[in-house]
């Protein structure tokens, strides 16, 4: 009987495994078929990756894309992080009843969802294009800009001060570090785990987001990887090879980060929940 | 001559003690300054901005005021009553599903003896790599016409000729909550997963003692347990799902005729694809964020109203 059960544990863990992982094998085995092949439903390796990637080239600004969007989901990234930590640390360090009020006011604004902001923030950045073109519609920058702060990762980072040894804020204050200096001298290098896990959650969503990119950007040589592999996506007659390429070389880099640093990424999950 | 000195000097103290405290409320606050004002910025403000265009109408910069004339339209727009139930209609059959299936296999993984855990755990977890609109392109092909999934089913002789899934309105929508679940079951199972090996096993070992099958102890242990869990898992569902835009933008693209299409679909579509109407667009907007308010009582009072 209990045998029975534990075989059917197996059974049950290994169909869900494997509905988990075949369309990654299915992504990874079409990029290296041609199109013809992809439809025919084959599911072994081939020889034609490297023809798809032609292919892809020729097809889209891949560089450029992957250019943009490292370059976007880096910026987002430090900016984030250092906002969001300075602002954890004063809120759990200097404490005050009116801070914690300003606190709960913008913990808020994790409520509000990205599409009621959406309309207001393109026409706020159309007014700014009139004045600051560099700073408007279509450029990178007005990418980043609404995405550095969030209410989250402020939560994070407070939840995680909250771990930090105080003694040390006084051993700095002895040795005349000013409140900034112990911040960057001695809060930064202590608390690089949450840093580390602040990291992994922000890059991967600047460089998987989507909805903001499409709204804001216009050109295709400011366009970003989601938005290329969107466009496609819908042509008519896909060229399956070629968009699978597309898709593997998009899901590397975000992929890669979570294997080097799964524990991270698991313990930064769990922090915000805590 | 005495207690007056003391006096001055108490006073000296007592003032340089608020002038240290002010001065370190100020140090305080130039620490939260920046994100405080960016989160006014670009969340209050726009919020403010999108409620005084829900009042005005017009194309573009030409805009009226209109008074309640948008919210009128809004509860007559049979776009928008479409738009509604699809979101809800995800909302109250995937989540529940999601999270059932998520709770359901971290206690399969929770397992002692279990072997090949670490890669068990991995390999449900895998889907949260991708990128929404990567998955979503994928997904699109599986199901599609001579996709991979008619072409196994036909194969295996389970059907005679190709499931639309994409092209009826019925099955587009289980196609869509077939993707999104593939995506985050992996996701919200790591939350109770790592809930579950909190539990001590103690517990458990009593309840066996007393004659507990494993079905009780899940229902009377494990579920009571993980109510935290359960409740914020469903609420970051429910503010994701009633959000749903990526997917549906690139497997359906809304269709077949609106079938699938979501509020935010409906917003992004009155802003930038139809002649624009931001007016109207912000009224819409303005449903997702009661939606998002209600549900999310809901749930609080649903765990809460157990708890007693």
């Amino acid at each position: 009987m209990n045998n029975w059960k534990h075989m059917l544990n197996y059974v049950v863990l290994t169909i869900a495994a494997i509905i988990s992982v075949f369309p990654f094998i299915w992504m990874i085995v079409s990029a290296t078929n041609k199109s013809v092949d992809v439809t025919a439903g084959r599911l072994l390796p081939g020889n034609q990756f490297v023809q798809n990637f032609h292919h892809l080239l020729e097809r889209a600004e891949l560089g450029t894309a992957l250019i943009n969007s490292a370059k976007i989901s880096v910026i987002t990234t430090v900016l984030a992080l250092l906002i969001a930590s300075l602002a954890g640390y004063g809120f759990e360090i200097f404490k005050s009843k009116f801070k914690d009020i300003v606190f709960n006011i913008l913990l808020l604004s994790m409520m509000i969802p990205f599409a009621a902001l959406m309309v207001p923030l393109f026409k706020m950045f159309g007014t700014i294009t009139q004045t600051v073109p560099a700073f408007g519609i279509d450029t990178h920058t007005a990418v980043i800009l609404p995405t550095i702060t969030t209410a989250f990762l402020i939560f994070f980072f407070r939840q995680s001060t909250k771990m930090f040894p105080k003694e040390i804020l006084e051993a700095g204050r002895m040795d005349g570090l000013t409140e900034f200096g112990i911040f960057f001298r001695i809060y930064i290098p202590t608390m690089k785990t949450s840093y580390a896990a602040a990291a992994i959650i922000t890059f991967t969503s600047s460089w998987n987001s989507y909805l903001w990119p499409l709204v804001i950007l216009q050109t295709p040589e400011n366009q970003t990887i989601p938005l290329l592999i969107s466009n496609l996506g819908s042509s008519y007659a896909p060229d399956y090879g070629m968009i699978m390429t597309a898709i593997v070389i998009a899901t590397l880099p975000a992929a890669l980060i979570f294997f080097i640093m799964q524990k991270h990424f698991v313990a930064g999950m769990m922090g915000s929940v805590k | 001559m005495i207690p007056a000195k003391a006096n001055q000097h108490l006073y000296l103290a007592k003032n340089s003690g608020r002038k240290l405290r002010m001065k370190k409320g100020l140090i305080g606050w130039s620490f939260i300054a920046i994100a405080t004002i960016l989160i006014c910025l670009f969340y209050f403000y726009p919020m403010i901005q999108a409620l005084i265009m829900s009042f005005h109408s017009g194309n573009g910069l030409n805009q009226t005021f209109v008074g309640l004339d948008n919210y009128v339209r809004l509860v007559k727009d049979p776009v928008f009553l479409t738009t509604l139930k699809n979101t809800v209609i995800y909302l109250i059959i995937q989540v529940p599903i999601m999270i059932i299936l998520a709770m359901f296999l971290s206690v399969l993984l929770n397992n002692k003896k279990l072997r090949l855990k670490g890669v068990y755990r991995t390999a449900i977890f895998l889907p949260c790599v991708t990128s929404l609109v990567a998955y979503s392109v994928i997904f699109k092909y599986l199901f599609g016409q001579d996709g991979i999934i008619n072409l196994f089913l036909s194969k295996l002789s389970l059907i005679s000729e190709p499931i639309p899934w994409l092209t009826d309105p019925f099955l587009a929508k289980i196609a869509i909550i077939i993707a999104i679940t593939w995506r985050w079951t992996g996701y919200n199972m790591i939350f109770f997963l790592s809930a579950l090996q909190n539990v001590d096993e103690s517990i458990y070992e009593a309840a066996r003692m007393d004659g507990a099958s494993s079905v009780q102890q899940f229902f009377r242990i494990t579920v009571p347990m993980l109510k935290p869990i359960i409740l914020f898992t469903s609420i970051t569902s429910t503010i994701g799902t009633l959000q749903l835009f990526d997917e549906v933008m690139n497997i359906t693209k809304g269709g077949p005729a609106n079938a699938t299409m979501t509020i935010s679909q409906y917003i992004y579509n009155l802003s930038f694809k139809y002649t624009p109407d931001f007016g109207y667009a912000a009224t819409v907007s303005y449903s997702i964020v009661i939606l998002i308010i209600f549900f999310s009582f809901i749930q609080f009072r649903v765990a809460g109203d157990k708890h007693e």
